[in-house]
């Protein structure tokens, strides 16, 4: 009420001066310079990023103090870094759906639910029979139809996503229990196991898969029609819809591409585990949130990056490995991610207003 | 009311300027004890810019406010509430989950020591609402389940609560029915008898009559008339102090009237209703043709063209465009057969005020720019910089975020959203100018001609009567929900048109 665009609007027809919008006087900028598929805007959350890279290169100079046997050590600083890697893997792969997500304005908490839900669901004795393809199948299509349910219940019955995806949460843990019978399930089928074994050129598969849904993640968010609709739906739902763009409908494909994701993740904590449970992927809503809002994903909607979102998941996750690696207690871990929440919201915020300062007046 | 009555405020000289407007610009009012002081404008005028002045949402940047002998300025609305000036706006601020008892008392309730004293805000409560002829209003009742007049007389309380002099009520009548109208006049002339000053804001002139004791006129920001008698000063005077204008709008041409003009027309409305919105709505528009809608805010002419639009769903009725029925409620089919809108609230419903201007203009078309679901940045780019060199959009960096354009390149943004070679036959505009200084004022009506020109047709809503008449070839005339007139905008004057508006003498002669 306050705001002085109001007044403006108000006070419409009285302007002060009365002159002609003035021509263009300065010749259009060359647009071409930054060009081409990977050009243009690619460079800007690199640049947004680079407090974080600092953080990671803080992180890494900890590490060189407190542990110089790890850090400083070229073989066995690569090989706890992959082990970093291979840790953050599962929940960087949610938090690129995550966000997908909140960058359309809402929240996926059923993550974590819907990992156990589809790590349980694909080795069930009888999935099992049917060996490793129809496992990852099952996987795949429990998470997907999961998160289209979210996306439904948002979408269609109107649902405040913070509500439908809790009520997810809690539900599909207990399906996962009930299917489970709270038991664990060994994994039986060798090609699953040896996911996350498995090394290409050095590098572990679970680190490969992280980095191709990462990628895939940031060609669907900045080069798809599917990605635009995302940032404008996030950026401002009114004006999307007004454009005739189909709100609902996007809004239950993005979160059956969390709940996709959660599919993908669930086959790799299986892998990792050699098992499904029903207690898997607890709390991973908390770390894949608490990861994209570091990364500078917006909750309120309309901003974020997958870069910044794994930048984000490799802080939480370094910080973790730090403490493991000095023998600290989980207490202060918890303590320490805490505050990098709350500085990383703190920045973003200062940044957001910096960028809002008022327009130049007038045309 | 008196001529021995002391004032109690008097403003001299108030000007607030915002970015790019100078709200007000020299507004002179004086306030007697006990009258009802009538505040009459169109919009745009500067009325609620000088309510806000008044309730200390707005600091004035020149000017002196004298209240009650003493030169003051309030620095926030606390310090109006505290003084005695109490606001009552057309969207009541109450709290609809708290009891009658608990608005009324908002903010300062009375305690001990932390302590709500729930019993004698309750008796206070009734004792006020006695005192405004109401006391058969619950105290404990929550707020939201009681009908609108009741709540009007709800926030009454709370301004009596605060003990104030002085009570601004902003067009309290447009949310009440006729005889509830009656009930607030009874309150008011209670109140006046208790020397109690009241600021009365309406557009209805027969309320103005009725109630008002002084007429003060504000007209582009200045008052151009003060302290009219109510009673007698004839509508004609009241009328043209409030239209006639320093400021020059400058409207392109109308072309002769094209005697080949299709005679299946672009758009036809036939029937449509929206319980409690419009009813019964029908209209044409021809290709080439721009058909302006002259109502007030709340006439339903803004809803009416979004359920055009598909935005709304529409109770009853039909769309066709082209002689093709649009589905109820479906944007995308809108669009899809050709329809484009730019909305009232440029802002909230039309820019996605972060992104960069190129995107804003694709937003309803990236799709078509995309191969295979992949967007082509580069083609968007240059799809949009054409839009804007044919607008003289400026800046004509097109990456730039949209939230660092002036208002009037803002709506240029908006209607180049539609300009792109996709096809759209039907522009439908709400408020097009709103918040755009008079020289890209003039820019955007230089465009609008010359896209009808082209065939577009139009259908242009605005609040402002020769906005209306200057720009539209055909002017249809929406109160309350119906359209109760239609004439060429060559046969109509701004008077005729605001008496038809504010329900005048000619309603009773024309409408059916």
């Amino acid at each position: 009420m306050t705001e002085p665009g109001n007044a403006v609007a108000e006070a419409g027809g009285t302007p002060p001066h009365t002159t002609t919008a003035p021509a263009d006087a300065r010749p259009p900028r060359p647009g071409k310079a930054r060009g081409g598929w990977w050009g243009g805007d690619a460079s800007e959350p690199v640049r947004r990023n680079l407090g974080l890279v600092g953080v990671l290169v803080l992180l890494y100079l900890i590490g060189v103090f407190s542990r110089p046997d790890i850090f400083a050590s070229g073989a066995r600083l690569w090989s706890n870094e992959l082990t970093v890697l291979t840790q953050a893997a599962s929940i960087g792969v949610i938090t690129i759906g995550m966000t997908f997500v909140m960058i359309s304005g809402g929240i996926d908490l059923s993550v974590g639910a819907l990992l156990a839900l589809a790590s349980v669901w694909s080795t069930t004795v009888a999935t099992q029979s049917y060996g490793p393809g129809v496992m990852i199948f099952t996987a795949l299509a429990v998470g997907t139809v999961a998160g289209a349910v979210n996306g439904i219940l948002i979408a269609y019955g109107r649902m405040v996503p913070f509500i439908a995806t809790m009520a997810l949460m809690v539900a599909a843990r207990g399906l996962s229990q009930k299917i489970s019978g709270k038991l664990t399930q060994i994994s039986k089928v060798d090609t699953i196991n040896k996911i996350a074994e498995t090394k290409v050129l050095g590098i572990p598969l679970l680190v490969i898969i992280f980095g191709a849904v990462a990628a895939a993640g940031w060609i669907l968010l900045n080069r798809t029609t599917f990605g635009r609709r995302t940032v404008a739906i996030g950026g401002n739902p009114e004006a999307a819809r007004l454009a005739g763009i189909n709100l609902r409908r996007h809004q239950v494909l993005l979160y059956a591409l969390s709940g996709l994701c959660c599919g993908i993740a669930a086959i790799m904590v299986t892998s990792l585990s050699n098992a499904g449970s029903s207690d898997h992927g607890n709390l991973y809503e908390l770390q894949a949130i608490a990861a994209a809002i570091i990364g500078g994903t917006s909750l309120a909607g309309g901003r974020g990056t997958i870069v910044g979102s794994v930048l984000g998941v490799l802080v939480f996750t370094q910080i973790t490995n730090l403490f493991i690696v000095n023998n600290l207690q989980l207490e202060f871990q918890l303590i320490a991610q805490g505050a990098i929440i709350v500085g990383a919201v703190l920045i973003q915020q200062f940044r957001v207003a910096a960028l809002r300062r008022p327009a130049p007046p007038g045309a | 009311m008196t001529a021995q009555d002391p004032v109690v405020l008097r403003l001299a000289g108030i000007v607030k300027t915002f970015p790019g407007v100078r709200a007000l610009d020299g507004v002179e009012l004086e306030v007697r004890a006990g009258e009802v002081h009538c505040l009459l404008g169109q919009n745009g005028a500067g009325k609620s810019t000088l309510i806000k002045v008044l309730a200390g949402v707005h600091r004035p940047d020149a000017g002196e406010i004298v209240w009650q002998g003493e030169p003051t300025s309030f620095s926030n609305p606390q310090a109006a509430t505290k003084a005695g000036i109490a606001t009552i706006y057309q969207e009541l601020d109450l709290v609809e989950d708290l009891t009658v008892a608990e608005n009324v008392f908002l903010g300062h309730e009375p305690r001990t020591g932390g302590f709500v004293q729930r019993g004698r805000m309750r008796r206070s409560t009734r004792e006020i609402l006695g005192r405004l002829g109401h006391a058969e209003i619950p105290v404990g009742r929550a707020v939201g389940k009681l009908p609108a007049a009741a709540k009007q007389i709800v926030s009454m309380g709370r301004a009596l609560s605060y003990d104030a002099r002085l009570i601004i009520m902003d067009e309290p009548s447009a949310v009440l029915a006729h005889d509830e109208v009656a009930n607030l006049f009874r309150v008011i002339r209670d109140l006046t008898a208790q020397g109690i000053a009241v600021i009365y804001i309406s557009h209805r002139m027969e309320e103005i009559r009725e109630i008002g004791d002084r007429v003060t006129v504000l007209k582009d920001g200045r008052t151009s008339a003060v302290n009219l008698p109510a009673r007698t000063t004839p509508t004609a005077e009241l009328v043209s102090r409030m239209t006639g204008r320093s400021i020059e709008y400058v409207f392109p041409d109308r072309p002769a009237p094209a005697a080949d003009r299709p005679s299946a027309p672009l758009l036809k409305v036939e029937g449509l209703t929206r319980h409690g919105e419009f009813t019964d709505i029908s209209l044409t528009v021809g290709a080439g043709e721009i058909v302006g809608i002259a109502g007030l805010v709340g006439s339903g002419r803004s809803e009416l063209l979004e359920t055009i639009y598909g935005a709304r769903r529409a109770h009853a009725g039909q769309v066709r465009v082209d002689g093709r029925s649009l589905p109820a409620g479906q944007v995308g089919a809108a669009v899809r057969a050709g329809v484009g809108m730019a909305p009232e609230e440029r802002k909230s419903q039309a820019l996605v005020l972060d992104e960069p201007i190129y995107r804003n203009v694709t937003l309803a078309s990236f799709g078509k720019y995309a191969t295979g679901g992949f967007t082509n940045a580069d083609r968007e780019r240059k799809a949009a910089e054409k839009v804007a060199d044919a607008l003289a959009l400026h800046p004509r960096d097109v990456r730039r975020p949209v939230r660092t354009l002036s208002g009037g390149n803002q709506q240029k943004v908006v209607l180049g959203r539609w300009l792109l070679g996709q096809g759209t036959k039907l522009l439908l505009l709400d408020e097009p100018t709103r918040g755009v200084d008079i020289g890209a004022r003039a820019e955007l009506y230089q465009v609008i001609r010359a896209l009808a020109d082209d065939g577009m047709g139009v259908l242009l809503v605005s609040s402002e009567v020769p906005e209306v008449l200057g720009l539209a070839d055909r002017v249809l005339v929406m109160r309350e929900g119906h359209l109760i007139h239609e004439a060429p905008a060559a046969q109509l004057d701004e008077e005729t048109v605001l008496d038809l508006v504010m329900a005048g003498s000619l309603l009773e002669v024309t409408a059916p």
